[in-house]
């Protein structure tokens, strides 16, 4: 199935957030997956990469660098967990024509968040994707960034407990601390702040997001227009992306809002309330939380692409 | 002896909008100490790091209630509450250096491994931990058992039945505690609201069963119907022959002059906070609520009816306002 023009990738990592990705990127028209690696040769990730006629190692990262396709191969998208991606990544650095987009937490390069920061990630060798909290707020912070100066966003991800994966679980506060720093760090927010939710409920909830941000005072409708635009431009890429509700807002002019340890603050706040739908690829619908960190990958490993 | 763990600086302050001033704080603890409480709880109602639009945003900062608290302390032992998913590592480290010496990590009552990090956390840094199982009433008793085991195994000196929408029956908080007394080798906890008009009630069953550590607080300050009032609870147990250290005077005095006068909204089983109980809805939800349906035009009680059926869990208070709008536009349509 090699075509002229498409970029060959690898997939390191055969669980949930591996195989998603390859279903996904099956569909992509700049990137080719030339080979799936994964450690556990009975795994299903491996088994239906292998069904849909896509090479697989089950030997990681080492049966990755010697397969035959391995010189032809210039994105790796890493979904393993933060550990394993601390060792890959100081392996992969030996390979100057191989980039990473790396899907764990563990935040060797910097954040990319597409629709916020792609443009200004050129070069970089190893780009994260913050979380899926980070994923599917972020975009709305720096939305309302575009129209005013954000003092404070903060976030609510309500998740399905069958959607949190051990890795999540263990370390839920790097969760928190993940998604905090790219409120700043992308979204622009002088202060982010992160909350995450598990709701165990059955059938399974949709991923829901809720943003609130406090900004300089600014015109509400071209805050809205601002948010509609960037939801609008995820959900290309995210189809099940979509504001649940219209944007609520709240002037907070004569008194102003306080916030202890931070400082009085006149200003607008935004409410915005999100729901992240997954497209059932592998993952069921309702896991709209890791369906946006596959689709996100896709798009941000298209980008990485174009600078090879 | 059974240990009485005050909750009027912690959950009173979701009663409060989070709004209570250091002073209050340090009056009331005053008389709580005098009174032999055996632990008393300053947090954010959300516990630590709960600052938020979500949940409200407190008067002062966490760490000056804390070290105001402190400062007080001859007999009782500082706790403070922590949420995963909401306060972190980071947040228990300083609240440790203020002076915190038992920590109660909280997570839903099918969530108990998101708690494993904090617990171990706290246990390295020498601390009383204790397992905090919300919403107790919406799992049956052996999946509760299993949650509660797993507290257990990452170190939990203690593990709470926790009535978080103070729906439980009463054979209901008994089977829970006794199942758990029977299981645990480790202390077993309960805590609980009054919106079933309960909060007395079923504490006492949890002594009865074999619990080791009760809440409760002043007036029953704290979030919906409030809880267990604390006055009421040690004047039963002293009736009952209980073993526990409070004293009754001080907790009349403080509950009379101290906690009443500054309550906003009266704390009460009125028909809202009946609501909770009946719904099976986190207690804290209540003012957040009638605030979502006073600004968009609908019904509280239809609100919380709503949340009950979609099984939100504490900390969705974001929920709150989706379902107003939900229920407007389903009123405009």
């Amino acid at each position: 199935m090699a075509e002229a023009g498409r970029v060959k990738v690898a997939i390191l990592g055969s669980g949930n957030i591996g195989t998603d990705l390859l279903m996904k990127l099956l569909r992509s028209e700049a990137l080719e997956v030339a080979v799936v690696a994964g450690i556990d040769p009975s795994s299903d990730g491996l088994a239906r990469a292998r069904g849909l006629g896509v090479a697989t190692t089950a030997e990681g990262l080492a049966g990755l660098i010697a397969s035959p396709v391995w010189p032809e191969v210039r994105v790796v998208f890493d979904a393993t967990s933060a550990r394993a991606h601390l060792a890959h990544a100081a392996a992969l650095a030996a390979w100057p024509h191989v980039r990473v987009v790396d899907l764990t937490p563990a935040a060797v390069g910097p954040y990319a968040v597409p629709v916020a920061n792609l443009g200004g990630l050129e070069g970089a060798k190893n780009v994260n994707l913050v979380t899926c909290g980070g994923q599917a707020t972020i975009p709305i912070v720096w939305a309302v960034s575009q129209v005013a100066e954000v003092y404070w966003a903060e976030i609510v991800a309500s998740i399905s407990s069958r959607s949190a994966g051990p890795g999540t679980r263990a370390n839920i506060d790097e969760f928190t601390q993940t998604t905090a720093r790219g409120l700043e760090v992308v979204g622009g927010a002088r202060r982010g702040k992160a909350i995450i939710v598990l709701n165990p409920a059955e059938p399974p909830l949709v991923m829901r997001d809720t943003v609130y941000t406090l900004s300089a005072l600014a015109d509400a409708a071209a805050v809205e227009a601002s948010i509609r635009r960037v939801v609008a431009e995820v959900a290309s890429y995210v189809p099940g992306y979509r504001l649940a509700q219209p944007p609520v807002f709240e002037v907070f002019d004569e008194a102003p809002l306080t916030i202890p340890g931070y400082g009085a603050f006149r200003g607008l706040k935004t409410s915005v309330f999100l729901e992240v739908e997954g497209a059932g690829d592998y993952l069921p619908r309702y896991a709209g939380n890791l369906d946006i960190m596959t689709s996100a990958a896709v798009r941000v490993g298209e980008e990485v692409a174009r600078w090879c | 002896m059974v240990l009485i763990n005050d909750v009027t600086l912690r959950d009173g302050m979701h009663a409060l909008g989070h709004q209570y001033t250091v002073e209050q704080m340090v009056a009331i603890a005053r008389k709580l100490d005098e009174a032999q409480i055996d632990l008393i709880e300053v947090s954010h109602g959300d516990g630590l790091n709960g600052n938020s639009f979500n949940y409200g945003f407190s008067r002062h900062t966490e760490l000056e209630y804390l070290q105001a608290v402190r400062a007080e302390l001859r007999h009782a032992r500082l706790a403070a509450l922590l949420l995963p998913g909401i306060g972190t590592i980071e947040e228990l480290r300083w609240a440790r250096e203020a002076g915190v010496e038992t920590i109660r990590i909280a997570t839903h009552c099918t969530e108990a491994d998101i708690s494993r990090q904090h617990i171990e956390a706290a246990r390295g840094m020498g601390m009383d931990v204790v397992g905090f199982l919300m919403m107790a009433h919406m799992i049956p008793t052996r999946e509760l058992v299993a949650q509660a085991r797993l507290m257990e195994s990452y170190g939990a000196h203690c593990v709470y039945v926790t009535d978080s929408a103070g729906a439980l029956l009463m054979d209901e908080a008994r089977e829970r505690v006794s199942a758990l007394r029977e299981a645990l080798s480790c202390e077993v906890g309960f805590h609980n609201h009054n919106n079933l008009g309960l909060g007395v009630a079923n504490t006492v069953i949890a002594v009865e069963a074999g619990a080791h550590r009760v809440d409760a607080s002043l007036a029953g300050m704290g979030a919906g119907a409030g809880n267990c009032a604390l006055e009421v609870l040690v004047a039963v147990l002293h009736r009952m022959g209980a073993p526990i250290r409070a004293a009754l005077y001080p907790l009349l005095d403080a509950a009379d002059h101290l906690v009443r006068p500054i309550q906003r909204r009266p704390v009460q089983v009125d028909g809202n906070a009946l609501m909770l109980g009946y719904a099976g809805v986190y207690s804290s939800f209540l003012l957040h609520t009638e605030r979502a349906a006073a600004a968009h035009g609908v019904d509280p009680r239809d609100i919380l009816v709503e949340l009950g059926r979609r099984r939100m869990v504490g900390g969705q208070e974001d929920m709150i306002v989706d379902v107003a709008l939900t229920l407007k536009a389903s009123l405009e349509g």
